[in-house]
């Protein structure tokens, strides 16, 4: 498994959890239980999104520390964005809510996508 | 004036003059050789290796030389030249000639190493990287086997590490150290697992120092499982042995080892502190999160 598709994996699992995470959040708001197929797909596209994205990056870096905020930064920038668009939409913005999560969501991928193995475990010689 | 006479009136000729005649007498003599010796560096089981200079290619070699009247050594020595000649890995020192000089002495010449012995370099190394060198060492020794080699004589005076990290076996076909030959060995009846008995104390003696704590238990055991006094009871090969050293250094369980549940539970999570650590990070700030909203 190539690094962009482990993030785009690892980053969509946690997106519908993340996006799942609203029910928790709020059990008794009705516009999160009337909108949670909603949430959680952009919830996902978002983790998608910042899996992809931090894949690639973890492709081109040698640095762990590089991987990881890159990873914090992406997380962060595409939470804000989801905030700002409820804004937006005249929705209540729930910056900390989204962007915290979001932010340790994409040092997670970060890590793990660095971590990985680039094209799989290089085969041990055989002496014959 | 001084006197330089020695202090026991018998004695015709001091112990430093002894020494320096002695070692003008090793000193062998390579006129009309294309090899220009140079000073000692080294004494091994058959005699005395020195740096030369090969006029030939412009280059420095090391020269091994049996010393006086040993024919024993003499056919050692051939029989490592030999035995080198047979094995071409990173790990073995190449070896380009074997001759016999004019007063019946039998030498070889082989490239000479540039680095340190192996408890030098280890002495600087930390534990993961002193296992990533012992790593290297099996790897040598298991090719060796696979051509039919035995060392016999594996030690840390026997491996050097160069300047690049490469690891160099040295030594070929000798007959084994006080401490690093196993039993069978020592009654005369050498096999490939006596070098992974010897591989044993060479781990050991890399991984001592800093064994210290209950995370290193399992290499205690690793190194026990290779030091067993039966050969049955050792890994089967080199390869099999740093394959489970490098299990130790992957933070997975090794074969030597039954660990209990607590030992596996501590040893997940020294493994995967990190991504551990994150989640729980996670989980941690959505919980307080759930709270904070409400």
């Amino acid at each position: 498994m190539t690094k962009p598709v482990l993030g785009l994996v690892l980053g969509g699992v946690l997106g519908v959890f993340d996006g799942l995470s609203a029910l928790v959040s709020a059990p008794n708001d009705p516009a999160i239980k009337a909108g949670i197929v909603g949430i959680v797909i952009g919830s996902t596209v978002k983790g998608l999104l910042t899996g992809v994205l931090i894949g690639w990056y973890a492709r081109r870096t040698n640095a762990l520390g590089k991987a990881i905020v890159f990873g914090l930064a992406v997380g962060l920038a595409l939470a804000f964005c989801v905030s700002l668009m409820q804004k937006l939409a005249g929705q209540p913005a729930y910056y900390w809510q989204i962007m915290l999560p979001g932010g340790i969501l994409g040092v997670i991928v970060g890590y793990a996508t660095f971590r990985a193995p680039a094209s799989g475990p290089v085969p041990a010689v055989q002496h014959r | 004036m001084s006197d330089t006479r020695p202090a026991d009136a018998n004695q015709w000729v001091s112990d430093a003059a002894i020494t320096r005649l002695r070692a003008l007498d090793d000193r062998p003599d390579f006129t009309g050789t294309r090899y220009e010796l140079g000073d000692p560096i080294g004494r091994g089981g058959m005699g005395l290796v020195f740096q030369a200079r090969d006029l030939t290619l412009d280059r420095d070699v090391a020269i091994k030389v049996t010393a006086w009247g040993t024919e024993a050594d003499a056919d050692r020595l051939r029989r490592e030249a030999r035995t080198l000649a047979a094995l071409e890995h990173p790990g073995i020192v190449p070896i380009h000639d074997v001759g016999r000089l004019p007063d019946g002495r039998v030498y070889s010449v082989m490239t000479l190493v540039r680095g340190e012995r192996l408890d030098a370099a280890a002495a600087r190394l930390t534990l993961p990287d002193r296992l990533r060198l012992f790593d290297r060492v099996c790897d040598t020794i298991s090719f060796a086997h696979s051509r039919g080699a035995i060392h016999g004589d594996l030690k840390p005076a026997n491996i050097m590490v160069g300047g690049f990290g490469q690891v160099l076996v040295l030594d070929w076909g000798g007959g084994g150290t006080e401490g690093y030959m196993a039993p069978e060995q020592v009654a005369g009846a050498a096999e490939p697992r006596s070098d992974v008995y010897a591989l044993g104390a060479i781990l050991r003696d890399l991984v001592g120092p800093t064994i210290s704590t209950r995370a290193h238990k399992p290499l205690v055991s690793v190194v026990l499982r290779a030091m067993g006094s039966d050969p049955g009871q050792r890994y089967a090969s080199p390869a099999e042995l740093a394959a489970d050293a490098r299990r130790f250094l992957d933070g997975a369980a090794v074969s030597a080892h039954a660990e209990g549940p607590l030992e596996r539970v501590a040893r997940v999570v020294r493994a995967y502190r990190t991504p551990i650590v994150l989640v729980a990070t996670y989980l941690a700030v959505r919980i307080l999160l759930l709270f904070w909203s409400r």
